[in-house]
């Protein structure tokens, strides 16, 4: 009879651990937490595709030779809603003194200026890929993308998309701190 | 009839690449870059070919891989130049390795398994038992004529 009543009950309790693990899962989406589309990057560990990138006014074009971390490099767009959401972050990570470069991704160098111009400039230099070919060499699959890149050149970290400030404490700060 | 025969000529797959200036002009050679295409994921939408793709990014790809493929690349260089960018996921047909053997074996295990609950639950004869002496009074009084 028991047997009976716990296989009876099995289900419930079943659905209940599911409703339990999907509110979590969807409170970590919530937060920038968890995406389940990411794709973990190719390149961690590995150092940075060889490219040399035009600059994009105002700013300075900058080849993979001279990115010496600790550097984010970030690939942005003033046509990319996300990159409107992170721009606070990447201010406040330039004044708190890490080095940011930026590639602005398939973007008309004015309408990228523009962007600079109206949100401010959290970067060191601006590069400009406007057909996307060296994005796909770091295996970008969207904007805004982050790689953080240590002193030999090596890849250590990757955000794909918007940076939020529970992504920058939990996962940037420490992979920061793990460089030195 | 005709415009059945014109209806069934409309209803081919619809494919991203209706763009004539995206195909290689060598139909041996956009054959060989579609098929490839279509076995490589587009990281945009995750549950589309990049052949299938609106994608720009999609686009993107489909230009390199028909490059490579003009430039005498083997099909299997091409999809190896992808897949280091974007790692295993990027193939819409997982390879066989230590991290999917389980999701390859699963059918097996599956079919495995059901054999095993069927075995255990199988209905079992009752063993035979002789009577108690209460039985077997109660079974005389019954039959008793």
């Amino acid at each position: 009879m028991d047997r009976r009543r716990a296989l009876l009950l099995a289900p419930f309790g079943l659905a209940a651990a599911a409703g339990v693990g999907a509110y979590a899962i969807l409170g970590r989406m919530g937060t920038g937490d968890f995406d389940p589309h990411e794709v973990p990057s190719q390149l961690i560990g590995r150092p940075v595709p060889g490219f040399a990138l035009p600059a994009q006014e105002p700013g300075q074009g900058f080849s993979n030779t001279e990115l010496h971390g600790p550097v984010l490099l970030n690939f942005f767009a003033s046509w990319c809603v996300p990159c409107v959401v992170e721009h606070p972050e990447l201010m406040a990570l330039s004044r708190g003194g890490l080095a940011i470069w930026g590639v602005a991704y398939k973007d008309k160098p004015a309408d990228a200026a523009q962007f600079l111009a109206r949100r401010g400039n959290p970067f060191t230099r601006v590069a400009r890929d406007a057909d996307g070919l060296v994005a796909i060499d770091f295996g970008l699959y969207g904007v805004p993308e982050s790689y953080l890149i240590d002193r030999a050149g090596i890849i250590r970290w990757r955000n794909p998309g918007p940076l939020t400030p529970s992504i920058v404490d939990q996962r940037l700060r420490p992979a920061l701190r793990a460089l030195t | 009839m005709k415009r059945l025969a014109l209806l069934l000529a409309l209803c081919g797959p619809a494919y991203a690449v209706s763009d004539p200036a995206e195909m290689l002009p060598n139909p041996a050679l956009e054959a060989r870059a579609e098929a490839l295409g279509r076995q490589l994921r587009c990281l945009v939408c995750q549950n589309e070919s990049i052949e299938d793709s609106n994608a720009d990014l999609a686009r993107d790809l489909r230009r390199i891989v028909r490059q490579q493929i003009a430039t005498g690349e083997t099909d299997a260089a091409t999809e190896a130049w992808v897949v280091a960018r974007y790692g295993d996921f990027v193939r819409l047909r997982p390879p066989f390795n230590a991290l999917t053997a389980l999701l390859w074996a699963s059918p097996v295990l599956a079919v495995l398994a059901g054999l095993g609950a069927a075995w255990r639950g199988r209905r079992r004869p009752e063993p035979a038992t002789a009577l108690t002496a209460d039985e077997q009074a109660r079974l005389e009084t019954l039959t008793r004529p």
